[in-house]
């Protein structure tokens, strides 16, 4: 037993000077991206006579953090996201030689924000959005200045709303559900306060700081990267909201409903159409030097672009996705199939 | 008189408290027992659903003109075939009034798409059957299952329903012509994770665990060992082995997790080991289990009598003779019991694989100690936290599947305790 021990040990050595060569994609990311991805591979690994790729739901930062570590068979070949890259973490990817990687955006989600079928019908503002859940919120009507959040009750922020204490469950900051609700929802409410909009221009710092950051006293309570525990939770607690993608509010409408975020319901239509304010974009990354390295990185690609998966009929729409235009699939499609380089440099004239 | 009452006032309240004290203890084990009945049966009623799928009857033509594309009729022509369009004209001669195109679709979805791969390896095998028409019962999807199992369902309103009025009326029918039934689930027995709950199996992270566990055990068990007869046996009694024993102590209280993060630290960031791979995961775990097996190793040789040992050294055997001759095969039993539950312990875990990327999506059974693969603990976390409402029933399911494992293991061990082990 000792001899096949040392065998082992010496095995593990032998593997650290040099990779192993692997036959499998293996790919990491978004929680969102994740259900999508699954089915894609799935389908991928039955019909093209490929490995069927291995799939970890990382959220999109825990993702793009393993994408960028470098090249070389131990790293992930493909990151899923549910929002675009930062220039930060292209910056991140060159320094450790991940410079050729292309972008594939493979459809929406919309962000829901849904309660228990026993709660009350809520109908939200983004600008009660931002009030029930931001760190600090403006002191003076205008938002010139800002304090702590001092908001327990749903009233206290909109006399509309009932009077029920504020408890919404969310993803954790890794998440990239995360990332677009702060963007979306938070700081598009903040800007209805014309004292915080003047705020950016002055010092966008201070504004991202203030204007993206949710509050961490208690009303926000984060509930990891699993949206089946944030349903779970909803239908124990009906005067919980939660917040997580479309696809899950489809999933489980026996269980719970959804807000109204500025008078429109998060649907089908409303999301694609872009009414739905808070909608975002679902994306994947691919290595490009991993293409020629790790059999059937290009095959998969085509699958998951092509008309049959993301396409207005496609099998993911099944799944919850929300589809792209049919020309901008097409793009994405050619893109995909040339491996057209990311350039780093639209984010930043955003 | 009145020393005699006292006594027996006092003897009264002492008995009183004696019966109190006893029924406490017995609440404390109902309520165990109470907590543990709910919770397995609860298991049991649920994931008892899951060892049953449900089947439907059909008349399959293999239809020449859709099997073979060109006129040389070529094998690949078989294998690119579509056999959903077989599948789905075999539904429409059930019903033959349906024919909206989206109706038919959602007829067709009443059959799993695992059958298509079914009924092109069927005619790979025999080509005779093409222009043929056989009746085959064929798996029905995670949907139709889920209903079929769980007649209570039906009552729900439509809209919160997992299949329509239409659906409903469709499954009746099939129902009336006695065209369906519930049999084995294979699939469990034999398949990996998948996106569809009915072509989804426990055996790939069975395949997992079972690497997983060997390599923890081929680490674990002989260095455990060793550093547990040195520092009982050989080591001298001074401060620098007083400060080993009490860090092992400290190890085996630290949390799992810690271990998941030394492995992504040393095994895949220095030595670069492939991610989600069974022999990372028996690493971490092995390193995780080292403690207890060295703290049972170390209980079970201060059991051995010190006549034993002072015996066979007054014999003039060597310290070396006299641990491996003597004292070690008697301390073996109890050596035994604590590997296999620092085993079952391991069994159990999936924190520190999160780490190092065992929980992942995998489709494929693992077939080396390099292949990518989940742990029983990870399926059933996966599954959990997947939408689709067919996972609930093989959620449970894979949690008696790890039970019996566990409690197998444990009876191994009480086992080796009762039979072997030699009270001095």
């Amino acid at each position: 037993m000792k001899k096949s021990s040392l065998a082992i040990v010496a095995l593990a050595f032998a593997f650290s000077t040099e990779s192993i060569a692997r036959d499998q994609i293996k790919i990491v990311g978004s929680s969102t991206v994740y259900p999508f991805a699954t089915v894609v591979a799935e389908r991928f690994g039955k019909t093209s006579g490929f490995k069927t790729p291995v799939i970890e739901s990382t959220g999109s930062g825990g993702g793009l953090k393993l994408f960028c570590k470098g090249l070389g068979t131990e790293h992930p070949d493909i990151t899923n996201a549910s929002r675009r890259i930062k220039s930060k973490e292209v910056k991140k990817c060159s320094k450790n030689g991940v410079t050729d990687i292309t972008e594939i955006k493979v459809g929406f989600d919309g962000i829901a924000m849904a309660n228990a079928k026993s709660g009350p019908m809520l109908e939200l503002s983004l600008k009660d959005i931002y009030l029930a859940l931001a760190k600090d919120v403006p002191a003076d009507p205008e938002g010139n200045t800002v304090k702590p959040n001092p908001y327990k009750m749903w009233n206290e922020v909109n006399s509309a709303l009932p009077a029920a204490p504020i408890v919404v469950i969310g993803p954790p900051p890794t998440s990239g559900t995360r990332d677009a609700f702060n963007e979306l929802a938070i700081e598009r409410g903040c800007k209805k306060f014309p004292g915080r909009k003047a705020l950016k221009k002055k010092d966008k710092k201070l504004y991202k700081s203030q204007c993206r950051s949710v509050r961490e006293d208690g009303p926000y309570v984060e509930a990891g990267e699993n949206d089946n525990l944030i349903i779970e939770k909803l239908v124990a607690d009906p005067g919980a909201l939660g917040v997580f993608g479309y696809s899950f509010l489809d999933q489980n409408r026996d269980k719970v409903k959804a807000a109204k975020v500025d008078g429109v319901f998060p649907e089908f239509e409303a999301i694609s159409s872009g009414k739905y304010p808070v909608s975002r974009s679902l994306f994947f990354y691919i290595k490009n030097a991993h293409a020629s390295v790790i059999p059937g990185i290009k095959e998969y690609v085509r699958e998951f672009t092509s008309a049959k998966a993301i396409g207005s009929d496609g099998y993911l729409v099944s799944k919850g996705l929300i589809p792209l235009g049919e020309s901008e699939r097409a793009q994405f499609e050619k893109d995909g199939k040339n491996l057209a380089k990311f350039d780093g440099k639209v984010l930043n004239k955003k | 008189m009145n020393n005699l009452k006292k006594i027996e006032y006092s003897l009264k309240k002492r008995k009183r408290q004696e019966s109190r004290f006893k029924i406490y203890g017995l609440l404390g084990i109902a309520t165990a027992v109470s907590f543990l009945c709910i919770i397995l049966s609860s298991i049991f009623m649920e994931g008892k659903k899951a060892f049953l799928s449900t089947y439907i009857k059909l008349e399959v033509y293999f239809d020449p003109d859709i099997i073979y594309t060109s006129n040389d009729q070529k094998e690949e022509d078989i294998k690119f075939a579509n056999f959903q369009k077989i599948i789905k004209n075999s539904l429409n001669s059930f019903f033959p009034e349906i024919s909206d195109k989206g109706e038919l679709r959602k007829l067709s979805n009443f059959i799993s798409s695992s059958e298509e791969e079914n009924l092109m390896k069927l005619v790979l095998k025999n080509k005779q059957l093409v222009g043929q028409k056989i009746t085959l019962w064929l798996l029905a999807s995670s949907k139709i299952d889920v209903i079929n199992k769980n007649p209570d369902m039906e009552l729900i309103a439509e809209e919160d329903r997992l299949i329509s009025d239409l659906e409903l009326n469709w499954l009746n029918e099939i129902r009336s012509a006695n065209n369906i039934k519930s049999n084995f689930n294979k699939n469990f027995f034999v398949k990996a994770d998948s996106t569809e709950p009915e072509q989804a199996g426990i055996w790939g992270s069975l395949v997992g665990s079972f690497f997983t566990l060997f390599v923890t055990l081929i680490l674990s068990f002989p260095i455990a060992v060793a550093a547990g007869v040195f520092l009982e046996e050989l080591a001298p009694k001074n401060k620098f082995t007083d400060f080993i024993e009490v860090n092992i102590n400290n190890l085996a209280a630290v949390p799992s997790i810690i271990f998941g993060l030394l492995g992504l630290a040393i095994f895949l960031n220095v030595m670069h080991l492939p991610r989600s791979a069974p022999i990372v995961g028996g690493m971490v775990l092995a390193l995780m289990t080292l403690p207890t097996i060295i703290i049972a190793t170390r209980a079970s040789l201060k059991a051995v009598p010190p006549s034993i040992r002072e015996a066979a050294i007054g014999l003039g055997a060597t310290k070396f003779q006299t641990v491996t001759h003597h004292v070690l095969p008697l301390s073996l039993p109890g050596i035994l019991t604590g590997t296999i539950i620092g085993m079952s312990q391991a069994l159990g875990e999936s924190a520190p694989l999160l780490m190092i990327g065992m929980v992942a999506f995998i489709v494929d059974v693992p077939g080396s100690f390099l292949d990518s693969s989940t742990v029983l603990p990870v399926q059933i976390y996966l599954w959990k936290s997947t939408a689709a409402r067919g996972f609930v029933e093989l959620t449970a399911a894979g949690v008696m599947v790890l039970l019996s494992f566990l409690i197998l293991m444990n009876g191994i061990a009480v086992f080796i305790r009762q039979k072997f082990e030699k009270k001095w």
